[in-house]
């Protein structure tokens, strides 16, 4: 159980917290409603209220960071959103090491990917739009990880959703742009419904949702509630970060432009899920099976990703599927409990980097290819592009954890933590962790080996609209961003575990706990799981230089494959179990409730109305028009009238 | 001599003219059978005033004899225009109002 930070009153610099989100707001309010004013100069005002959020970012930062730790956590009570009886919430922001980490990343991945995004839109007649969108989408992330309470979280939470919605389905003349942004939306949903529980729940059982009163007060929860709430914030987390089993949306959502994959769906968004168990992690500190959870659904997510990555021939699906797969170590990481929360959130800004970096390749390498993503028709591409394969190359070692980049630093901490745990866990998650980052090797190694070398197959093909292919570099506005990232790839873990990342988090996320360094309890001794790590990949990487470095790659995928690279490329049947569970018996249960509908109510109602309608069609045939009938039914119903008083005066 | 007959007399009355209404055509006809009924009650209507010692009958087939009166006027003047129209008096052929 880590200490509860003392919480002050944001001052001076950090008084200005509300120009991080209110300048990407500007933005954003500008570029979409200026209309076509705006069309000449608008992504420079995109990319320029980002970067100002940045500036604020980091001024903020090293205000706080000349703080003592304990008085490094501060809120900023804007004003009161709104009061209905005991609900009181305050439109307020929480500034403490955790959320200024995620400002600094989502502003400077964020600022780096705008610029880049210049170029990459700049033949696109919708640019204007996509940067009002991008920076709607920079406003809600920040709102997301600076609310002082749940429902500001909430709110960040559906903002992030509707901007990658709008983001993903940016080609609207594209159907299967349209289905993909419709499936996230969905299936974002499900998530989201789990966090409106979760914070119901904490609601009906504390009467407050401010952070402080929160986390100070989870000692009043009973234990099937803590689990309950624990486990609906697990199910929001797995639907925002693609984790099992609600990870089929992210490799779907590719179809948006790549500076949206990079930004969205590899660096930021896919993260809030960490974020949310991070920053609840009182919560989940007093809750063994709820992490024990967690750390399960991370390690099936990276398993998953990694075989599916192997699979695929679409460069930016093998990207997604990655994302996936090291969003799964996160989860495995912050499923550890304190032995695990910074390391999470130390791979997240280490994947951040190089995951951004190679979307942003990945892209790069598309722009010169006719926008075609099909690896199986690039090849020997590294002389074309020196820049996109150089930078490419950077951020492609540091995510297989090639010793002393980034990855290796932060990938090599969560699997050592894995094996630390006692017993079966340690060797589960350490184990599965382990054959991933083989896997991982082995997919990054195939996708680059069919990217930049080998053979070029292009010169022999056409792409789908008829056009040569000519490979080039991209525009500076591209490469620059690029080369950043390659830099924050190569030396990002180094720095930050240099710098202790850890200590710096240890406000908001409490003492690491590093189990079993001096008593060696976990499953392998402590010194051997670099080398074992290492030892996977090099195998990952020789296996993939096996099979696809050293053969021709046919430009037909081969039809006849075995059963595992079938299952794979059909997303391991992910798409198919969702069907078969959950739509098509939603469909039926539709057109059961439809055929109910008609049936059943509509007809109780018209067949009511048809009954009394045809009575009296029939009954109105009485009424013949001769008098003398009329004088008989008289003369009938009197003689009944007396007879009935006669039978009851002489009964 | 007892009242029954009187009573008897007008049940009679009433019978032949209920009777007549609703067996007969003419409109003519059918009007003076209900003439016929009208004053079978208003015989009745004395008959009970005379057992009962009180005026109350009587006043009331005053008012009867009223009420028929302005019904005669009213309603032979409907027949004497359906007869000027339809050159007709049965009650049948004027069956226009109904379903």
């Amino acid at each position: 159980m880590s200490e509860l930070p003392e919480v002050g009153v944001a001052t001076g610099t950090a008084s200005l917290a509300w120009l991080l989100f209110v300048l990407p707001a500007l933005g954003a309010a500008v570029l979409l409603l200026a209309g076509r004013r705006a069309n000449r100069w608008g992504h420079w005002l995109g990319v320029a209220t980002v970067a100002a959020a940045f500036v604020v970012g980091l001024l903020i930062f090293f205000d706080t960071l000349a703080l003592p730790p304990e008085l490094r956590t501060r809120e900023l009570s804007l004003f009161r959103w709104f009061g209905v009886g005991s609900l009181q919430v305050d439109f307020g922001l929480r500034l403490d090491p955790l959320s200024l980490t995620f400002v600094l990343l989502i502003t400077g991945v964020g600022a780096l990917i705008h610029l880049y995004s210049v170029g990459y839109m700049s033949h696109d007649p919708g640019r204007r739009r996509f940067f009002g969108q991008l920076n709607l989408f920079i406003t809600a992330m920040l709102l997301l990880v600076l609310g002082n309470n749940f429902v500001m979280l909430y709110l960040g939470w559906e903002g992030v959703g509707l901007a990658s919605y709008l983001l993903i389905g940016f080609y609207q003349d594209r159907p299967s742009a349209a289905t993909a942004a419709k499936k996230a939306f969905l299936m974002n949903r499900v998530g989201d419904v789990g966090l409106a529980i979760a914070i119901f729940l904490i609601w009906a059982n504390l009467g407050t949702l401010q952070y402080t009163e929160v986390f100070a007060r989870v000692g009043e929860l009973s234990g099937g509630v803590l689990l309950a709430i624990t486990l609906m914030l697990l199910l929001g987390a797995c639907g925002k970060s693609g984790q099992f089993p609600l990870q089929a949306w992210l490799p779907d959502a590719m179809e948006g432009p790549t500076p949206v994959s990079a930004l969205i769906h590899a660096a930021t968004m896919v993260t809030a899920g960490v974020y949310l168990i991070g920053r609840a992690h009182f919560l989940y500190d007093a809750s063994v099976t709820g992490r024990l959870v967690v750390a399960v659904i991370g390690t099936i997510t990276l398993l998953i990703g990694a075989i599916i990555g192997c699979a695929y021939d679409d460069i930016k699906k093998v990207l997604a599927y990655s994302t996936v797969s090291q969003i799964g170590y996160m989860f495995l990481a912050v499923g550890l409990g304190p032995a695990g929360y910074a390391l999470g959130i130390f791979h997240l800004l280490t994947h951040g980097f190089f995951k951004a970096g190679l979307f942003l390749g990945a892209g790069s390498v598309m722009h010169a290819m006719n926008d075609d993503v099909d690896m199986r028709r690039f090849g020997g591409l590294a002389r074309f592009m020196p820049i996109t394969f150089a930078t490419f190359g950077l951020g492609y070692l540091a995510l297989i954890g090639f010793p002393f980049l980034s990855g290796y630093f932060s990938k090599d901490a969560i699997i050592e933590a894995a094996f630390a745990q006692d017993g079966w866990q340690g060797w589960v998650f350490g184990g599965a962790a382990t054959l991933a980052a083989g896997l991982t090797a082995f997919y990054m190694t195939r996708l680059v080996l069919m990217t930049f070398f080998g053979e070029r197959r292009w010169e022999k093909l056409t792409s789908a609209d008829g056009h040569d292919y000519h490979p080039h570099e991209s525009p500076a506005t591209m490469t620059l961003p690029m080369i950043v990232l390659a830099l924050g790839s190569v030396g990002a873990g180094a720095v930050l575990s240099a710098i202790g990342l850890s200590g710096w988090l240890a406000p908001s996320l409490g003492e690491l706990t590093e189990t079993g360094v001096a008593e060696d309890v976990g499953a392998i001794p402590h010194a051997v799981v670099p080398w074992l790590v290492v030892a996977f990949s090099a195998l990952g990487v020789l296996i993939a230089w096996l099979t696809v470095g050293r053969h021709r790659v046919p430009v037909e995928k081969p039809a006849h494959v075995s059963l595992p690279v079938r299952a794979a490329r059909r997303d391991l049947y992910a798409n198919a179990i969702n069907e078969a569970l959950i739509a098509r018996p939603g469909i039926w249960l539709t057109r059961a409730l439809v055929y109910f509908d008609n049936r059943g109510v509509d007809g109780l109602v018209n067949g009511t109305a048809a009954a009394l309608g045809g009575s009296s069609g029939r009954m109105r045939r009485l009424q013949t028009g001769f008098v003398r009938s009329y004088a008989l039914s008289m003369l009938g119903g009197s003689v009944l009238v007396i007879g009935a008083l006669l039978a009851v005066v002489y009964a | 001599m007892s009242t029954t007959y009187y009573l008897l007399l007008s049940a009679l009355l009433f019978s032949i003219g209920a009777v007549g209404v609703l067996v007969r055509r003419n409109a003519i006809v059918v009007f003076m059978c209900v003439e016929l009924m009208l004053n079978a009650v208003n015989l009745s209507l004395v008959t009970f005033a005379r057992i009962n010692g009180a005026l109350d009958g009587q006043v009331m087939a005053f008012f009867v004899m009223v009420v028929a009166a302005a019904e005669v006027v009213v309603g032979l003047a409907i027949i004497m225009s359906i007869f000027r129209t339809r050159r007709t008096a049965s009650i049948d052929d004027a069956n226009l109002l109904k379903y």
